[in-house]
């Protein structure tokens, strides 16, 4: 069962098939992504990147196939877990393509919801909470470090009690990345973050994007259509094409890939791009 | 198995009036993806504007049941629609784009308000008339027991199996039916598309509440009595039938209608009266847990 | 006036014909029993219809007027229908002439609107602005509590009055109660009131049954609810948000023809009579003690007066209520608080982080449950008698009407609303057959032009910079 970290991948994805009805979104997927690195999922739309992400993160069953993830200690197979498991039990956090975070609430609070299991068993499931007990106090108070922490990274202190949804788009989606990280996660799901960004904060989010790879030294599973982000930050890149797996490697593997070009990047012009 | 003949005769004439109210559920649902807790209310306004309707056929003299039936059913169908067609224009139609609950929530009031609207202005004592169609005929006896059909449950399911097909007709075949549709799948896409968007919601809210005013008027014409009440009870029951049959689906609703139909009334003839409404309630409850997309809906695959 | 005149005067005669076509029959014709036979006739309303829907077209041409920024001749026509309305010139009925007044208010309202916000928002901006709103939000709740703790020693405090008190601290303490399910956890309850029912019949049973005491019932009975919303709720909250709001409906009415056809239990529709009413000390409010007991002027060797059971049951429920805004604010501080409003927010991102959704909704509806379930063993224990009549959905709806008339959410905002709504119509008794009519309208109203309801304000449950610095922008 268990497996020491460096060794074998975090996560591996096998024969992964997801059906609806009779459309088949995943046809046979295999890959894997690995500790401490980069690897980018893309494709050109409705290539099935996201129900992959769906489907480790538990928002589908998978019809067929087996994920294994490798994380504190032990194996889970993730396509055997409830959904809100998977990020408890496997630490597997995730983003959404359509930026999800809690409108009304505040930065903060969005950072302390994100470390709600840890919190809750300080709390005592909300009994100690209630009768203010200090441990849950220095519980509280290292979850509000965390997120201060967090907030500095990404750089958003100031704006720590303004409602989220208040943010501009930018901020958003950083702090969509930060609110997965404060749960402490051993594989982190991005999906898109680099949509509707300028060039400015894309380039910030590269950044962001490498010290997690290198400071946190978690894994990162990223599905992106910006070339310039891809290209430059993924350690490894698996293409999708009509829920197929047509081509995986090192980014200047993938981007000459003759099969890539002619399903994705389209003609050489827009393969130069990044 | 004649008592059993009788009650399946009477399940199905019930059955029949929940399907039409049902539907009303069910378009509104498929296209806006809202309960309108309200349309049970359009139900009881068009069995009063029917009420009013007969006292008026039988004050002017028109003494001949078959007419006095068709001008109570178009005046309560066209009345009942601008019911419909208010409601949409000014409870829900600002509220797109709200928070999730919103509409639900001014369903509820505009609910409330019709109830006391209609309490307010005709009284709260049931009313009694719309016995219009007498008698029937026997369809066998066994055991010592007559199985009668009325005339007019035969008027109940003819009318209803009528309407259900132009009906299907409207939205299989018709401009109104496509763009209707075309919203259903993709209200953005169909007004980029040049659906008039505004329109058609509105036509769905005007069609449902017709053919709840004919369930109105039906019902008042079996019962013979009505009150302000009536809305509430029969709009969960026809509510739970457009979930039974798979809210969104047509056929759906009218099969539906028919079950809760069934069960209502096997229930009240076999095990108890007291409790038929429980069993009702508890068959929603049933179904949205371990079949929320009914009998004939599809699943819904949750975007994220 | 310009050429949008003849546009405005077709709009305002399109909905007057609307509001025609609406009236003609329901409010037109009035349907009355002629007595002896069975059949209808008519008491004619058209004159009634007429007026109003004259009035109707006046009030849309003066709001289009208004939306168009023609303030004064919009503020001319809301005077001229509260001139109508309030003068002694005799109108069909005595609710038009409320109703000409009213749209006249509501339109002179709308008409000063814009002016009115923006030198309310321009006063708050000023430092001395800032200031009172800050004194204000802090002051308040502590100001209205204090009116709440004193009013039985004010002159004002006579039987009617706290009879009042009383029943807008029960409405208060539900709506807090329900504030939890419905505007922290985001989950849209139609059969709140099923809960008040198990809390009272288990008073009712307990005690005229088994002899038991309010004191010893009430946590009982707390927790009989909240087993009861467990129960209930565990299969169901998984369901979408519409869908549990029919579903809630149907188990609170479920609940209701139970015990409205279980005899045995609970004697069915004429109800539980000669319930005890809650003991000081053991001691019993009455002019002369049951064997065994002794009263409470007794014991405190004063004089008694009737008043004395109402100021007691008054604080009682005074009690319970702070208990229920105490523990509820400090539950919003915790984890499971937070998780409550962050699910109401988005379900979706909370499973992603790891959050178990069924078990966080269950708690917020245990909760809820149990004090519905506290308030029920209150209203047994005030009334002495109780009978499925007082569990109607149309319960439910007063009690969610007044959380999200409050603004979701708002602790505030819940008693600010329970005075207005059940208040004001107990005060204005000649209205009180409209009081419904209203509820629901205003329920329309506030989603359509307010929908955050009266105190949209929300305080977070915790701050990285203190309120008020720069930090929060």
């Amino acid at each position: 069962m268990t497996s020491s970290p460096s060794t074998g991948p975090l996560i591996e994805v096998e024969h992964l098939t997801m059906r609806f009805g009779g459309l088949i979104a995943i046809d046979d997927v295999s890959f894997a992504a690995h500790q401490k690195a980069i690897t980018a999922i893309i494709g050109p739309n409705g290539a099935g990147k996201t129900t992959v992400f769906n489907c480790i993160t538990g928002f589908y069953k998978p019809t067929a196939g087996r994920l294994t993830l490798r994380g504190v200690g032990r194996e889970f197979l993730l396509e055997r877990m409830r959904g809100h498991e998977i990020g408890q039990k496997a630490r597997v956090a995730r983003t959404f393509q359509n930026i999800r975070l809690f409108a009304g609430m505040t930065v903060l609070e969005n950072l302390m919801v994100a470390q709600h299991n840890k919190l809750m068993r300080a709390s005592g499931w909300s009994v100690l909470g209630l009768l203010g007990v200090a441990s849950f106090q220095r519980a509280e108070a290292a979850a509000v470090e965390l997120a201060r922490l967090w907030l500095e990274r990404i750089g958003l202190m100031a704006d720590a009690d303004r409602p989220a949804g208040e943010l501009p788009y930018g901020d958003q989606r950083r702090l969509e990345i930060a609110r997965a990280m404060c749960t402490e996660p051993v594989l982190l799901c991005l999906d898109e973050p680099a949509a509707g960004l300028n060039p400015r904060e894309s380039a910030e989010l590269n950044q962001l994007l490498v010290s997690i790879r290198d400071r946190d030294g978690i894994g990162v599973l990223l599905i992106e259509h910006d070339m310039s982000v891809v290209m430059n930050i993924s350690d490894h890149i698996v293409v999708l094409d009509y829920g197929r797996k047509i081509a995986e490697g090192v980014p200047l593997a993938v981007r000459n890939d003759p099969a890539v070009i002619r399903a994705y990047l389209g003609t050489d012009d827009e393969a130069n791009d990044g | 198995m004649a008592y059993f003949t009788q009650q399946l005769i009477n399940a199905i004439t019930l059955g029949a009036i929940y399907g039409l109210i049902a539907i009303g559920y069910t378009m509104v649902y498929g296209i806006i993806g809202m309960i309108n807790f309200a349309h049970g209310e359009v139900f009881m306004v068009g069995a009063f504007i029917s009420l009013i309707g007969f006292v008026i056929c039988s004050s002017v003299g028109i003494s001949s049941a078959p007419v006095a039936i068709v001008l109570v059913l178009l005046l309560a169908m066209s009345f009942s629609a601008v019911y419909g067609w208010a409601i949409e224009r000014t409870a829900y139609r600002p509220l797109r784009g709200s928070f999730r609950l919103a509409p639900l929530i001014s369903a509820i009031g505009v609910s409330i308000a019709l109830q006391n609207y209609v309490q307010l202005a005709q009284g709260a004592r049931p009313k009694p008339g719309g016995q219009v169609v007498s008698g029937g005929f026997n369809l066998f006896t066994a055991d010592g027991f007559d199985v009668r059909v009325t005339w007019l449950q035969i008027i109940i399911v003819v009318v209803t199996i009528v309407l259900m097909a132009g009906f299907t007709w409207v939205i299989a075949r018709t401009s109104l039916g496509r763009q209707q549709r075309a919203c259903e799948q993709d209200m953005k896409m169909a007004s980029l598309l040049g659906v008039n968007v505004d329109r058609t919601i509105s036509l769905t809210f005007v069609l449902g509440a017709a053919l709840a005013a004919v369930a109105g008027m039906l019902f008042l014409m079996y019962y013979g009595v009505i009150d302000f009440f009536i809305g509430f009870l029969a709009g969960i029951k026809a509510f739970t039938a457009a979930v039974l049959g798979g809210i969104g689906s047509l056929p759906g609703a009218m099969l539906g209608g028919l079950l809760i139909g069934l069960i209502e009334v096997f229930w009240a003839g076999y095990f108890s009266s007291e409790y038929k409404d429980v069993a009702v309630f508890a068959i929603l409850v049933l179904v949205l847990i371990f079949r929320p997309s009914g009998l004939l809906g599809k699943p819904e695959i949750e975007k994220v | 006036m310009g050429p949008r005149l003849p546009l405005m005067l077709k709009d305002a005669g399109l909905t007057a014909f609307v509001a025609a076509a609406l009236g003609i029959f329901i409010v037109g014709f009035r349907t009355v029993d002629t007595g002896g036979g069975k059949g209808l006739s008519f008491d004619y309303h058209l004159v009634d219809l007429a007026v109003a829907v004259v009035v109707i077209f006046i009030g849309r041409l003066g709001l289009s007027m208004a939306a168009n920024g023609q303030r004064w001749p919009a503020i001319v026509l809301g005077g001229a229908m509260i001139a109508a309305g309030a003068s002694p010139m005799k109108l069909p009925s005595g609710f038009l002439h409320w109703f000409v007044a009213l749209g006249g208010v509501l339109l002179v309202i709308r008409a000063i609107w814009p002016w009115a916000s923006d030198a309310m928002s321009a006063a708050a901006r000023t430092p001395s602005g800032l200031a009172l709103g800050k004194a204000r939000s802090r002051w308040f709740g502590w100001l209205l509590l204090g009116a709440a703790v004193l009013m039985p020693f004010t002159p004002i405090a006579d039987q009617k009055t706290m009879d009042l008190g009383v029943l807008i601290l029960t409405y208060v303490m539900l709506g807090w109660g329900l504030n939890i399910v419905v505007g922290l956890a985001g989950l849209l309850d139609l059969g709140y009131v099923a809960f008040y029912a198990v809390g009272a019949y288990a008073y009712a049973l307990l005690s005229t049954q088994y002899g038991l005491g309010f004191w010893t019932v009430l946590p009982l009975a707390g927790m009989m609810a909240a087993l009861f919303g467990i129960v209930l709720g565990f299969p169901v909250l998984r369901l979408r948000g519409d869908y549990l709001a029919i579903v809630t409906l149907g188990f609170g009415e479920i609940i209701r023809l139970v015990l409205l056809n279980w005899f045995d239990l609970t004697n069915g529709p004429a109800g539980i009579g000669s319930i005890p009413g809650p003991t000081l000390f053991g001691a019993v409010f009455a002019e002369t003690p049951p064997a065994g007991k002794q009263t409470v002027s007794e014991m405190l060797g004063i004089a008694f007066d009737g008043n004395h059971r109402l100021i007691f049951l008054y604080y009682i429920i005074l009690g319970l209520a702070l208990v229920t805004n105490l523990f509820t604010q400090r539950m919003r501080r915790l984890p499971v608080g937070r998780a409550w409003e962050a699910l109401r927010e988005d379900e979706t991102a909370c499973q992603a982080l790891g959050i178990n959704p069924t078990n966080t909704k269950l708690t917020a509806f245990a909760i809820g449950a149990m004090f519905a379930g506290f308030a029920g063993s209150f209203f047994a224990a005030k009334q002495r008698f109780i009978s499925p009549e007082s569990f109607v959905f149309i319960e439910s709806a007063i009690i969610l009407a007044i959380v999200v008339l409050g603004g979701m959410g708002s602790q505030i905002g819940v008693v600010l609303a329970a005075v207005l709504l059940i208040g004001l119509p107990e005060w204005f008794r000649d209205l009180g057959n409209y009081r419904m009519l209203a509820f629901g309208l205003a329920m329309v109203l506030i989603m359509v032009f307010r929908p955050r309801g009266l105190i949209s304000h929300r305080e977070p449950s915790i701050r990285l910079h203190p309120a008020g610095s720069g930090g929060s922008g």
